[in-house]
C-alpha cells in the first residue's frame, strides 16, 4: 500500500502505517492509533487524511468518520502548533486547575478550543490526563507539565516559543 | 433447538431454547415495549425499554438480549418496571422537541404511544433543549436530530438489511448524531427503509413530509406497479377535489412476502398517477389529422366501428393486438379473449421480457418444481444465473440477502458480470461472456469451456436447490437448463422477467401461440368451445405484427398499456394501420394513434397480478382519476359498441348472486375488504356488473388449472402461488422474441419517465453511485 | 516528571523497582526481572492459576474481580486464538498509578502479560495505553523491542518452543474505552461502545477469541505474586484481599502521591499520616475513596475504614481504582459534583438512553443550580434522575455517574439548599465550565 500514488502521508508515516497494519490479526485494528499518528503529522484529520486512511484500511470514509468522531483527542480543524491542554478535573480543580486555565486564557488571549492568530498555540480545557497526584497538570501536545501554579504559565509558553524558533520553521497553519 | 418451559407473569410458556425473551413474550401476546429492538436486525440493548425482572437476578434485564432457558421465571409488568420505562421516556423527552402537532410521525410515533402508555405527562426538565437544524440528505430523506432517539434502527436497516451501509453515527454521548455517507448528503439506493423503521419523526420522507396526518388518509393495501417482484404496498390516500390522491406508499402492516421492504420505486415512484401529463379525455384523430378530445361514446364508437369493419371486410388476421405487462390478469385474460373470439385473431402478443412460455413448457407435467418467492426466501441453497437483482429486482435481492444472513442459506452465483450480491455469495462462477448456453452441460458434469469445477461440486452437494434465471435463457436453452434440474431431486426454478404483470400476461395467453395457461393454440381443447370464432392457427408475434404493419398488411392495431413505438417500431411503420391505444399517458405509441382511450393505472383499479415468481396477489383500487376508465371496462365497452353480447365475454351475474356491498367503493372502503373475505369464506362472490373483474377471475380459475387459487388467502391480502407445470405435454414451438427490460433502481419503463420523484432521485445520484448502486 | 513519594508504612512490592532505572531491560533483570516468567514456563498453566488463586489478587481496574478465577474461566481448548489484553486506559479521575508503572517498570507489565499468556494458552498479548500517554507508550514500545531482542518475546520465548508476542496500542481519548468490552471494540478499530454481555470476554472476546483483560497494575503485580508465592502475597493483605495496592492520593493533602500500602490499610491514616494531612491545616470535608465514580465519604465514615474491596463496599462506597481524592472544608460540593458529572457527560459513549440523556440532564441541572438558579425541586429531581439511572444503563458508566451524584445529594443536601433561589455559591470562583 505504500506505493499509493496520491498519498498525502509522508514516507515515514506511510511506512509506519504499513508496519502497523501488518502486525494485527485484523487490519482495521490499526485505525485508532493511525488516525492519531496521522493527526500528529498533518495537524488535524482533514478530508484527505480520512480518505487516505479509509483506502489504506479498506473501509468506507463514513466508517472512518464514525470512529474518528468518537475519540476526543482527534480533531477535524487545525489546532495550534502547540496544543495546550489544561486538566480541570477534580484533582486538578482542587489544586487550582481553573486558575491555571484562566491564566492561559489571559496570556494567550484565547478561550477553550481557541487558536492564537500566529497559529502557534491553541488552548483546551480537558478531562483528567492521569496526573492527579501531581496536580494541577497540563499537556502541551504530548509533554506533561505538572505541579503548576499560574505563575509558571509565562515560562512554559516561552519555552515553546523558543522551541518553535530553534526549529526554525514558520508556525504551521 | 429443544423446547424449554419458562414462566412469565405466572404463565408457563414453551419456546425453543435460546429464543429471545422479547420474541417469546410477543408471540404469547405479552407486550414488551422497545425502541431499538427490531426483528431480524442485530441486537443493541440500547433503549432499555424492554427491561423485565428475572427471578434471582439483581438487576433488571433487557428482554431483547435475554435468551430463554429451562425454568427461568420472569415478571414483565410491575410498578418497578413501569417506573423504569417511564423514567427512560422522561429522559428521552428531556431533549425531544414536543413538535408532535407538526411532526410527520404524529399519530404513528412509537415515542408518542409509549408516553401515552407509561405517562410522563409532566416534565421535570426545565433547562434548554439541545437544538440542531434539520438536514436534507437527498430528495427522499430528511433528518431532524432533536427528534432522533438514537435507536440505530436506520443504521442497521441500511447496513444489515440493505447491505448499503450509507448511515453511521458520529460523535459520542449527547452529541451523537446519525450521519450519512456523503458528509451532508446520502449516496445510496434511496430505498427509504431508514424512514420506514424510524420509530419517531427523525427521518422523514421528501415526498410525504408536512403533507397530511396519518389519520386523514385511507390506507389501501395493493401491489406495487413497478417491477415484477410483487411487493405489497400500502397506499395512503386522501380525498381531494378531483377524486382521491395518493400521498404515501409504504408497507406499514408488514403484510406480504416483502414484510416491511420497499425499494425507491415502490416507496416514492407512485407520483406518476398525479402527473400533469395524465390522459383524462379520450382523443380521436380528426379530419385534419390531429388528435382532439372526444367523448367516451364517440371514441368508443369510432374504434368499434373500425374494428368491426376491418374484421368483417378483411378478416381477423388483419388485426393485431398488443397487450400489457402492467395491467391485471383479468384485463389480460379479457383482452386475449376479446381478440380471439370477437376480433377473431391470434395476432396477439406483448413485450416479452422473459420466456415464460418456454418455462411453462419445460416444467409441463412436473408439479412442485416452480419456486414461489416464499420458496426462494426459505431455500437452503440458491443458484442465481445472470442478472443483477440489487438493481433490477430489489425485493429478490432483499430476500436473498436475508436468506443468507438469517437462515444461513448458501447463495451461488454464475454471472458474466460482477454483481453486488457476490458479497453474500458462498461461491461465484465467473462466466466468459456469451457462455450461459453452456451452463446446463457444465452443470450436468460435461467438459465445457468453464474450468471451475469446484463450483459445480459444491452446488451438486446441495440436497435441494432453487435455480433463478432471467432472459438469458429462452426456448431450447431454457429447456435444457430445466431438464438438468428435473433430472435431480429437489431442484426448483423461477424465471425472472420485468414489469408488474409480465408473468400474468404470458399466463393469461397474451401470446400468439398460447392460450391461457399456455395451452397451445393448435390444440385448444376446451377453449375451442369457449372462444367461438377463434382461428385455428397461431398468430403473429409482436415483431411480426409490426412487420406486417410496415408492409401495409395490418389494417388495425389495438395496443393496451404498451409502448412498442418507443421500444420496437419505427413510427412510420404504423402509418397505414388504424391504431387504437389504451394508456395512461400520451406515449410515443399513443401519439400515433387514431383513437386514444385514457386508462387508469394499476393503483386505480382492482383485480389480480402475478409476480414473476408466479405469486398471484390482489390489486385494490386506491385512487381515482377523473375521466379515465380501467382497461377492463374499456374492453367491455368496446365489445359492447361492436354489438357483442357482453355476457358471453364476461360471465357476470350467472351464479349464486348475493350482493355486492362494497366492491365498487374502492379507496373509501375498509369494510369492503372485510366484506370480500366474508363472501369468499362462504363460497359467495359479489358479481353484479359486467365491469367486475372478479367475474373474469371466475372464468380464469375454471379454465386455467394453475390459477385455481385459494381465494380466502388471496382476499385476505396474501400471495397465492400458482403452478406453471400444468401444461399438457406439447412441443416447444413458437417464437421466443424476448427483449429484456433492464430497469434499474430509479427507472420503470415508460412509466418511470412520468415520476418526478424517480427523476429527482436519478439526478441526485452521483454518476459513480448510480452505476454501482451505492456499493 | 511525576515525583515519587515514600512513607515508612509502605510495603514495596509492585513499586520495588521504581526509581531504579528498571525501564532498562538489563537493570530490570539485575533486579530479578523475568525470573518469574521463566518459572511459569517451567511450571505450566495449572500451577500458575493455582498460585494466582492462592494470592487473593483482585483486579486493580476497579471492580476487584479475583484474577486467578478470571483466568480459570478461559476455556482450555478453543478453535479461535486466545488473547491477553492489558488495560492501560487509566482514565478514572483521581487515578494515575498505571502512569508510574509504565514509566518506572515497563518490563513488569510485559512479564505479567507473558505469564497471563502462559496461564491461558495465548500467543498474543496487547498492551493498550490511553492516547494521552504517548511518552509512556514510547517507553513501553522500547521495552517490548528489548524483550524481543533478548528472545523473551517471539516464536520461542526463553529458548522454549512456546510462542508469545506483544503488540502495544494507543487510544485516542475516551474514558469509556477503559470498560473492557469497549476496549476490545477500540482495539478492533471501532467506536468505543461496549458489547452486550454475555458472552463474557473470557469466552468470546477480542476478534471473537477468548480473552483475558486485566488492569496494568494487576498485570504488573503478577510477576511479584509468582516470585513471592501466592500465599505469601495473600498474607500481606486483608482477608480475601491479597497483597498491596497503589493508592493515588490527590487533592487537598500535604503530600499527594502514589503510595503502595497493604490492602485493608486505614483510610484516615492515609489522609492524615501517609499523605501528611489536609493541606494548610484545614479541616477535612470529605474523601472520595476510589476514583471519581465512588460515592463520597464523610470524615466520620473514614475513621475505622480499612481500604479493601469488602470494607469500603460495606461503608457504602467502593475501593474502585484506588484514587483517593481529599476535599477540604473550603470546597463547594455542588461545584465538585458538577465537575464530576461534567466528566461523565463528556465521556458517556451515548449508546444507551439512561446514560446519554441522564448525564446530560444532570450536568444541565447542576450547572444551573451552581450558578444560583436552582429550586428545591431541582434537588429532588437530581436525586430522582440518578436513582433512575442506577442499574439501568448498558454498562457501568451510567452507575459511575449516578452513584457519586447520589452520594453528594444525600450527604450534602444542606449545602445544595444553600445554593437555592438566587443565592450565590458560598465558595466557588468558577461558575462556568468550558467543556461541552
Ligand atoms: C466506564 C468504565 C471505565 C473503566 N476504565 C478502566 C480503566 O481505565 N482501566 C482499567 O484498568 N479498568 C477500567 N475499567 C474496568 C474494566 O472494565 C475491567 O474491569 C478491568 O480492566 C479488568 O481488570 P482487572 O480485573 O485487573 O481489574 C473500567 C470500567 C468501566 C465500567
Ligand atoms: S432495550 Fe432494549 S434492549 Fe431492549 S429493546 Fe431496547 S433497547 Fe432494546
Ligand atoms: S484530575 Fe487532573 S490529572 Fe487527574
Amino acid at each position: 500500500m505504500s506505493s499509493e500514488t496520491m498519498t498525502i502521508f509522508s514516507p515515514q508515516l506511510a511506512a509506519r502505517f504499513d508496519a502497523l497494519v501488518a502486525k494485527y490479526p485484523v487490519r482495521r485494528s490499526a485505525l485508532v492509533p493511525m488516525l492519531l499518528y496521522a493527526q500528529d503529522e498533518v495537524g488535524y484529520l482533514s478530508d484527505a487524511v480520512i480518505a487516505e486512511v479509509a483506502v489504506r484500511i479498506g473501509i468506507t470514509e463514513l466508517d472512518v468518520r464514525n470512529v474518528a468522531t468518537y475519540y476526543s483527542m482527534l480533531r477535524f480543524k487545525p489546532a495550534g502548533r502547540f496544543n495546550v491542554q489544561v486538566c480541570t478535573n477534580i484533582s486538578c480543580m482542587l489544586r487550582g486547575g481553573y486558575d491555571l486555565f484562566d491564566r492561559f486564557q489571559d496570556e494567550l488571549g484565547i478561550g477553550h478550543k481557541g487558536v492564537t492568530q500566529d497559529g502557534l498555540f491553541s488552548l483546551e480545557e480537558v478531562e483528567c490526563i492521569g496526573a492527579c497526584c501531581w496536580a494541577p497538570a497540563i499537556q502541551v501536545n504530548y509533554d506533561f507539565h505538572d505541579d503548576l501554579t499560574p505563575d509558571h504559565v509565562p515560562a512554559i509558553l516561552d519555552q515553546y516559543r523558543a522551541k518553535a524558533q530553534s526549529e526554525g520553521k514558520a508556525a504551521h497553519a | 433447538m429443544a423446547d424449554v418451559t419458562i414462566t412469565v407473569n405466572g404463565k408457563k410458556l414453551v419456546a425453543p431454547a435460546g429464543a429471545l425473551l422479547i420474541d417469546v413474550c410477543r408471540k404469547a401476546g405479552i407486550e414488551i415495549p422497545a425502541f431499538c429492538y427490531y426483528p431480524g436486525l442485530s441486537l443493541q440493548a440500547a433503549c432499555r425499554m424492554c427491561v423485565v425482572r428475572q427471578e434471582k437476578v439483581p438487576k433488571l434485564q433487557t428482554a431483547c438480549t435475554t435468551q430463554v432457558a429451562e425454568g427461568q421465571v420472569f415478571i414483565t409488568d410491575s410498578p418497578e418496571i413501569t417506573q423504569a420505562r417511564k423514567a427512560t421516556i422522561e429522559l428521552l423527552l428531556g431533549n425531544h422537541p414536543l413538535d408532535c402537532p407538526v411532526c410527520d410521525a404524529g399519530g404513528e410515533c412509537e415515542l408518542q404511544d409509549m408516553t401515552f402508555k407509561y405517562g410522563a405527562g409532566e416534565s421535570r426538565m426545565v433547562d434548554v433543549k439541545r437544538h440542531r437544524d434539520e438536514q436534507q440528505w437527498s430528495p427522499a430523506v430528511y433528518y431532524d436530530r432533536p427528534r432522533c432517539i438514537l435507536c440505530y434502527r436506520c443504521i442497521r436497516m441500511c447496513g444489515e438489511g440493505m447491505d448499503v451501509w450509507a448511515l453511521g453515527v458520529h460523535n459520542r454521548g449527547a452529541s451523537a448524531v446519525i450521519a450519512p455517507n456523503g458528509g451532508d448528503r446520502l449516496d445510496c439506493e434511496q430505498c427509504g427503509m431508514c424512514i420506514d423503521v424510524c420509530p419517531v419523526g427523525a427521518l422523514t420522507s421528501g415526498s410525504y413530509r408536512y403533507k397530511t396526518r396519518p389519520w386523514e388518509m385511507t390506507h389501501v393495501a395493493t401491489v406495487c406497479t413497478h417491477c415484477s417482484d410483487g411487493c405489497k404496498v400500502t397506499l395512503g390516500v386522501r380525498q381531494s377535489s378531483d377524486g382521491a390522491e395518493i400521498i404515501r406508499a409504504d408497507n406499514r402492516d408488514k403484510s406480504g412476502i416483502n414484510g416491511d421492504f420497499l425499494c425507491a420505486k415502490g416507496r416514492f415512484g407512485f407520483d406518476f398517477v398525479e402527473s400533469a401529463e395524465r390522459l383524462s379525455k379520450p382523443l380521436v384523430r380528426n379530419a385534419a389529422g390531429k388528435l382532439e378530445p372526444a367523448t367516451w361514446e364517440h371514441a368508443l364508437r369510432t374504434a368499434a366501428a373500425k374494428l368491426k369493419e376491418v374484421r368483417d371486410a378483411r378478416g381477423g388476421s388483419s388485426i393485431g393486438v398488443i397487450g400489457s405487462n402492467s395491467t391485471t390478469n383479468e384485463e389480460n385474460y379479457l383482452l386475449q379473449k376479446f381478440a380471439r373470439s370477437v376480433l377473431q385473431t391470434n395476432n396477439i402478443d406483448h413485450e416479452r421480457t422473459a420466456d415464460f412460455a418456454a418455462f411453462a413448457h419445460a416444467l409441463a407435467g412436473h408439479p412442485g418444481r416452480a419456486a414461489s418467492l416464499r420458496d426462494i426466501a426459505s431455500a437452503s441453497a440458491i443458484l442465481l444465473i445472470g442478472g443483477d437483482p440489487t438493481n433490477e429486482h430489489p425485493l429478490l435481492a432483499w430476500e436473498l440477502r436475508t436468506a443468507v444472513r438469517i437462515n444461513r442459506a448458501r447463495l451461488y452465483l454464475a454471472n458474466t458480470a460482477q454483481i453486488k450480491l457476490e458479497r453474500q455469495a458462498k461461491a461465484v462462477l465467473r462466466l466468459p461472456s456469451g457462455s450461459y448456453a453452456s451452463l446446463p452441460a457444465y452443470l450436468g458434469g460435461q467438459t465445457t469451456s468453464i474450468a471451475d469445477t469446484a463450483f459445480r461440486d459444491a452446488l451438486l452437494a446441495e440436497e435441494s436447490l432453487v435455480v433463478l434465471f432471467g432472459p438469458e435463457y429462452r426456448g431450447e436453452q431454457l429447456n435444457a437448463l430445466v431438464q438438468w434440474g428435473l433430472a435431480r431431486p429437489a431442484v426448483r426454478f423461477a424465471c425472472i422477467g420485468a414489469h408488474a404483470n409480465s408473468r400474468g400476461a404470458a399466463d393469461m395467453g397474451v401470446l400468439p401461440h398460447r392460450l391461457p395457461g399456455h395451452v397451445p393454440v393448435s390444440q385448444p381443447g376446451a377453449f375451442a368451445a369457449e372462444y367461438p370464432g377463434m382461428p385455428a392457427a397461431p398468430g403473429q408475434s409482436l415483431p411480426e405484427i409490426l412487420e406486417s404493419a410496415a408492409r401495409g398488411d395490418l389494417a388495425a392495431l389495438l395496443v393496451v398499456g404498451a409502448n412498442p413505438a418507443a421500444n420496437h417500431a419505427n413510427p412510420t411503420e404504423l402509418r397505414n394501420t388504424f391504431l387504437i391505444v389504451q394508456d395512461i399517458f400520451l406515449t410515443e405509441t399513443a401519439a400515433l394513434a387514431d383513437v386514444v382511450l385514457p386508462a387508469t393505472s394499476l393503483y386505480e383499479k382492482s383485480g389480480t397480478v402475478t409476480s414473476t415468481y408466479g405469486d398471484v396477489q390482489l390489486v385494490k383500487k386506491a385512487s381515482d382519476r377523473p375521466g379515465t376508465k380501467p382497461d377492463f371496462e374499456i374492453l367491455v365497452r368496446l365489445a359492447g359498441a361492436m354489438g357483442v353480447d357482453v355476457k358471453t365475454l364476461v360471465p357476470f351475474g350467472n351464479s349464486a348472486v348475493t350482493a355486492d356491498l362494497g366492491q365498487s367503493r374502492g379507496a373509501q372502503a375498509g369494510e369492503a375488504d372485510r366484506h370480500a373475505v366474508w363472501l369468499a369464506a362462504r363460497g359467495l362472490e359479489p358479481k353484479l356488473s359486467p365491469f367486475d373483474p372478479l367475474a373474469a377471475l371466475d372464468e380464469i380459475e375454471r379454465l386455467v388449472p394453475a390459477y385455481k387459487l385459494d381465494r380466502l388467502n388471496l382476499f385476505g391480502g396474501n400471495d397465492a402461488p400458482t403452478e406453471p407445470g400444468f401444461v399438457p405435454v406439447s412441443s416447444l414451438t413458437g417464437p421466443d422474441v424476448i427483449q429484456p427490460a433492464h430497469d434499474g433502481l430509479f427507472t420503470s419503463g415508460s412509466l418511470g419517465r412520468y415520476s418526478e420523484s424517480l427523476k429527482d432521485l436519478l439526478r441526485h445520484q452521483s454518476p459513480a453511485v448510480a452505476e454501482t448502486a451505492a456499493d | 516528571m511525576p515525583r515519587l513519594v515514600s512513607h515508612p508504612d509502605e510495603v514495596k512490592i509492585v513499586t520495588r523497582r521504581f526509581g531504579q532505572g528498571a525501564a532498562n531491560i538489563d537493570r530490570y533483570m539485575e533486579l530479578g526481572g523475568y525470573e518469574a516468567a521463566k518459572k511459569c514456563l517451567a511450571q505450566g498453566p495449572d500451577w500458575i492459576i493455582n498460585e494466582m488463586k492462592a494470592s487473593n489478587l483482585r483486579g486493580r481496574g476497579g471492580a476487584g474481580f479475583p484474577t486467578g478465577m478470571k483466568w480459570s474461566f478461559v476455556p482450555k481448548q478453543s478453535p479461535k486464538p486466545k488473547y491477553v489484553l492489558v488495560n492501560g486506559d487509566e482514565s478514572e479521575p483521581g487515578t494515575c498509578k498505571d502512569h508510574l508503572i509504565f514509566l518506572h517498570d515497563p518490563h513488569a507489565v510485559i512479564e505479567g502479560t507473558i505469564i497471563a499468556g502462559l496461564a491461558i494458552g495465548s500467543k498474543l498479548g496487547f498492551i493498550y495505553l490511553r492516547g494521552e500517554y504517548r511518552y509512556l507508550l514510547e517507553i513501553m514500545e522500547k521495552a517490548v523491542a528489548d524483550a524481543y531482542a533478548k528472545g523473551f518475546l517471539g516464536k520461542n520465548i526463553f529458548g522454549s518452543d512456546t510462542e508469545f508476542q506483544i503488540i502495544t496500542q494507543s487510544g485516542a481519548g475516551a474514558y469509556e474505552v477503559g470498560e473492557e468490552s469497549a476496549l476490545m471494540e477500540s482495539l478492533e478499530g471501532k467506536r468505543g461502545v461496549p458489547r452486550i454481555k454475555p458472552p463474557f470476554p473470557a469466552v468470546v472476546g477480542l476478534y471473537g477469541g477468548p480473552t483475558v483483560i486485566n488492569n496494568a497494575e494487576t498485570i504488573a503485580t503478577v510477576p511479584h505474586v509468582i516470585a513471592m508465592g501466592g500465599e505469601a502475597y495473600a498474607a500481606v493483605g486483608s482477608p480475601r484481599n491479597g497483597g498491596t495496592r497503589l493508592f493515588g492520593v490527590s487533592g487537598h493533602v500535604e503530600r499527594p502521591g502514589v503510595y503502595e500500602l497493604p490492602m485493608g490499610y486505614n483510610l484516615k491514616k492515609i489522609v492524615y499520616d501517609v499523605a501528611g494531612g489536609v493541606r494548610g491545616g484545614r479541616k477535612l470535608k470529605a474523601v472520595v475513596p476510589g476514583g471519581s465514580s465512588t460515592p463520597v465519604l464523610l470524615p466520620e465514615e473514614i475513621e475505622n475504614l480499612g481500604m479493601d474491596f469488602d470494607q469500603v463496599g460495606k461503608a457504602g462506597s467502593m475501593l474502585g481504582s484506588g484514587g483517593v481524592v481529599v476535599i477540604d472544608d473550603q470546597t463547594c460540593i455542588v461545584e465538585f459534583a458538577l465537575r464530576t458529572i461534567s466528566f461523565y457527560q463528556h465521556e458517556s459513549c451515548g449508546w444507551c438512553i439512561p446514560c446519554r440523556e441522564g448525564t446530560d440532564w444532570l450536568k444541565k441541572s447542576l450547572t444551573r443550580f451552581h450558578a444560583g438558579f436552582g429550586t428545591a425541586k431541582d434537588i429532588d429531581n437530581i436525586q430522582y434522575l440518578a436513582e433512575n439511572m442506577l442499574g439501568r444503563t448498558f454498562c457501568p458508566l451510567g452507575d459511575a455517574a449516578a452513584m457519586p451524584t447520589l452520594g453528594f445529594v444525600k450527604k450534602f443536601r444542606k449545602e445544595f439548599e444553600d445554593h437555592l433561589n438566587g443565592k450565590p455559591c458560598p465558595f466557588a470562583k468558577h461558575t462556568e465550565m468550558a467543556i461541552v
